[in-house]
């Protein structure tokens, strides 16, 4: 018998766009394994849990290049604790200075990938944060 | 191009060259066992008269000017007036654009580039509920012509020409533009500008959309027709391969896409009852510079070439200047890295010098803290710098089409044609661009994913990120937009809102109403219902209550 597999909801929250890294990201997990569900764009942070409780995910990976982290991705886990899934793990990517990092992880963001970040890192640091 | 004799002494050469080649790769090796570039052409260790021996100068090539357009869009190009230099502005209210916009101008900057925030690109005001958090982030916000008055305050519009990157609601912020214009004395005709207005690639790949395509294309067809008569000197659209290659396309994608989606606005148009010389000529473009040097510029011109037939061949265009490809280029935002970011200047450097070798009619070059924020004044003031070297120091600008002749460069473009055209028979085949937009989204994902895994396996070499690391300090100086910004702005609206006579904007919101559902032309009306402050929220509220909204497919 082979372990569980891992569920990720990979996310857009906000207006923004750009979401060829948020797809890069979900075919990475997918090739590693991972059984993968990919928002779309415009997602609310209610949206987002919703989405993530219906899925029944392990981990839910938001991605936000226009700079509304610091608003957006501490709703998410706030509202994911509201609804007893404080035990999903959040990680997050982006255009994100690194000086707003200490702030995102204080409100309960596990991880944080900047650009650069190779595929592989973030898929072990799933594995290895979730198992 | 070549007499066959020449052709044959070079073959009768090249054959012996060949062996010698073998030899020293005995004791050489190339460095990888295969040199491509990421189109899927392969690349020769040499390329001689043999790779254009079934070419014609006359009808491949020509002299700049003329058709098709393979050498550029003007007989002496920059020798006469270098190419504009345009950097892409715009963040937080419309009183720190307007800064940002007039230390541009002092610093040498010959024209604006406007980048509005998300709230405004999806035409919603910024007290919407989604608007929340991002107000102001990514360019400045605008809700009403009080807002586009404080943008443009002491810059007079008839006299600079200002691009804005606006797509959906373009038709509303051009009626603002041209409102604004005349509160400061100008005629409409005077004006001068792009709106980028290209909502098939918000579908493909930047997500700013609002209406489904057909009442979008509708919109866009209105705004052709008004300002072929309004305003002449307006560039109507700014169809986009920018966005499609940031997203992952190679070259080759980028320029196919971005002519699909062309030859779709042109369809549109016609359909409607325009004709193609009326609007042919104020068709304009939008590419990227990336990494690749020679490719980026062999691309530049087979994109020219490709569009000159497809306007003359395919549309029947009279017009030499429907024929013409005029585009601006802003460097790969993707190239730049988050790990060693002065690096970054030099990459900016060789892409903007690709453009301009590849004959760009205006330029933006990104700053090198682009992969951390938004960019501070100072590397905003280097990367303007880039394009001055450019055009002042190095004497590039000095003849046309430098790089024309050379073999590779003339082998490349011809393929980079041929790929291209292969791209466009398969859109066409579905039906044209609108039909094939996840087919685009898909073939983008791919080549994304392909490139990112290249990177990872260390295919491609990205200094300070797969190889020559260094230990850094964190960056320090970013730009940073506070949430005040947000929070005075819907304060500043909701001002404005109580001022106005409630009555007045009812009724004109009621005329776009029915316009819309009546099909008249939405441009006079929307002018009609700016004047009086009504904010782009309320307008494009009208417009998703008549036509509905996009939803987008997951392709992935």
């Amino acid at each position: 018998m082979s372990e569980k597999r891992i569920r990720v909801l990979v996310a857009k929250p906000g207006l923004d766009g750009h979401d060829r890294g948020a797809k890069v990201i979900a075919q990475a997990l997918r090739d590693g394994g991972m059984e993968v569900v990919y928002t779309g764009l415009r997602q609310t942070p209610e949206q987002i849990v919703s989405a993530a409780l219906q899925e029944d995910v392990d981990v839910v990976g938001m991605s936000i290049l226009s700079g509304a982290h610091g608003t957006l991705f501490p709703e998410v886990v706030n509202l994911l604790r509201e609804k007893g899934a404080g035990d999903i793990l959040v990680v997050g990517g982006g255009i994100i200075p690194e000086e707003d990092i200490p702030a995102l992880k204080e409100a309960g963001v596990a991880a944080v990938f900047g650009p650069g970040t190779p595929l592989a890192d973030v898929v072990s640091y799933i594995k290895e944060s979730v198992n | 191009m070549f007499k066959q004799d020449q052709l044959d002494k070079i073959a009768a050469n090249k054959e012996k060259w060949a062996s010698k080649l073998e030899a020293t790769m005995k004791k050489r090796p190339a460095r990888q066992t295969e040199f491509a570039v990421d189109s899927g052409v392969t690349i020769n260790t040499v390329y001689t008269p043999l790779d254009l021996a079934d070419r014609d100068y006359d009808q491949d090539l020509g002299l700049p000017g003329e058709y098709p357009f393979t050498r550029g869009v003007q007989p002496n190009l920059y020798r006469g007036r270098l190419w504009t230099m345009r950097q892409y502005a715009g963040f937080g209210s419309a009183e720190e654009t307007n800064q940002r916009f007039r230390y541009l101008l002092e610093q040498g900057q010959t024209g604006l580039s406007c980048a509005f925030d998300l709230p405004t690109q999806i035409g919603y005001d910024s007290d919407h509920p989604l608007a929340r958090g991002e107000v102001g982030k990514v360019g400045v916000a605008i809700d009403s012509l009080a807002d586009m008055e404080t943008l443009f305050d002491q810059i007079p519009l008839g006299k600079v020409s200002t691009s804005m990157t606006i797509n959906a609601p373009a038709g509303v912020l051009l009626a603002m533009y041209i409102a604004c214009a005349e509160n400061q004395g100008f005629k409409k005709s005077e004006i001068n500008g792009t709106i980028q207005n290209d909502v098939i690639k918000e579908y493909i790949c930047r997500g700013t959309y609002i209406l489904p395509p057909e009442p979008s294309m509708r919109l866009i067809s209105n705004i052709f027709e008004f300002c072929s008569k309004e305003i002449p000197q307006w560039n109507t659209i700014s169809i986009s391969g920018y966005h499609i290659r940031e997203a992952g396309a190679t070259a080759a994608q980028e320029i196919a896409f971005t002519l699909a989606d062309g030859i779709a606005y042109v369809d549109a148009a016609i359909k409607s009852g325009l004709d193609v010389d009326n609007f042919g000529p104020r068709l304009s473009f939008f590419f990227n510079a990336h990494l690749n040097f020679l490719e980026e510029v062999a691309k530049f011109r087979a994109a020219r070439r490709v569009w000159a037939k497809i306007m003359r061949e395919r549309f029947g265009a009279k017009n030499p200047r429907s024929w013409t490809l005029r585009f601006h280029t802003q460097t790969a935002g993707v190239s730049l890295t988050a790990q060693q970011p002065m690096v970054n200047i030099m990459r900016t450097a060789f892409e903007a010098l690709s453009a301009v070798l590849g004959g760009t009619q205006s330029l933006h070059t990104n700053s090198y803290d682009e992969a951390l924020a938004l960019p501070c004044d100072e590397s905003v003031m280097i990367a303007l710098r880039t394009q001055q070297v450019i055009g002042y120091e190095i004497g590039v600008c000095d003849l046309v089409d430098p790089l024309g002749g050379s073999y590779y460069i003339e082998s490349l473009t011809n393929a980079l044609e041929e790929k291209c055209m292969e791209y466009i028979n398969k859109i066409d085949a579905l039906g044209g661009a609108v039909k094939a937009i996840e087919y685009m989204q898909k073939e983008i994902h791919n080549s994304a994913y392909q490139y990112q895994l290249a990177i990872d396996n260390k295919k491609k070499t990205v200094i300070g990120v797969n190889s020559f690391h260094m230990e850094e300090k964190p960056p320090e100086g970013l730009l940073k937009v506070d949430l005040s910004v947000g929070e005075r702005q819907v304060e500043k609206l909701k001002k404005m809102k109580a001022g106005r006579d409630q009555a007045k904007v009812e009724s004109l919101l009621k005329a776009i109403r029915e316009a819309a559902e009546n099909e008249a032309n939405l441009i006079p009306v929307f002018i009609d219902a700016v004047k009086e402050y009504v904010t782009l929220g309320e307008i494009c509220g009208v417009l998703r209550d008549v036509f509905g909204e996009y939803k987008q497919q997951i392709v992935f």
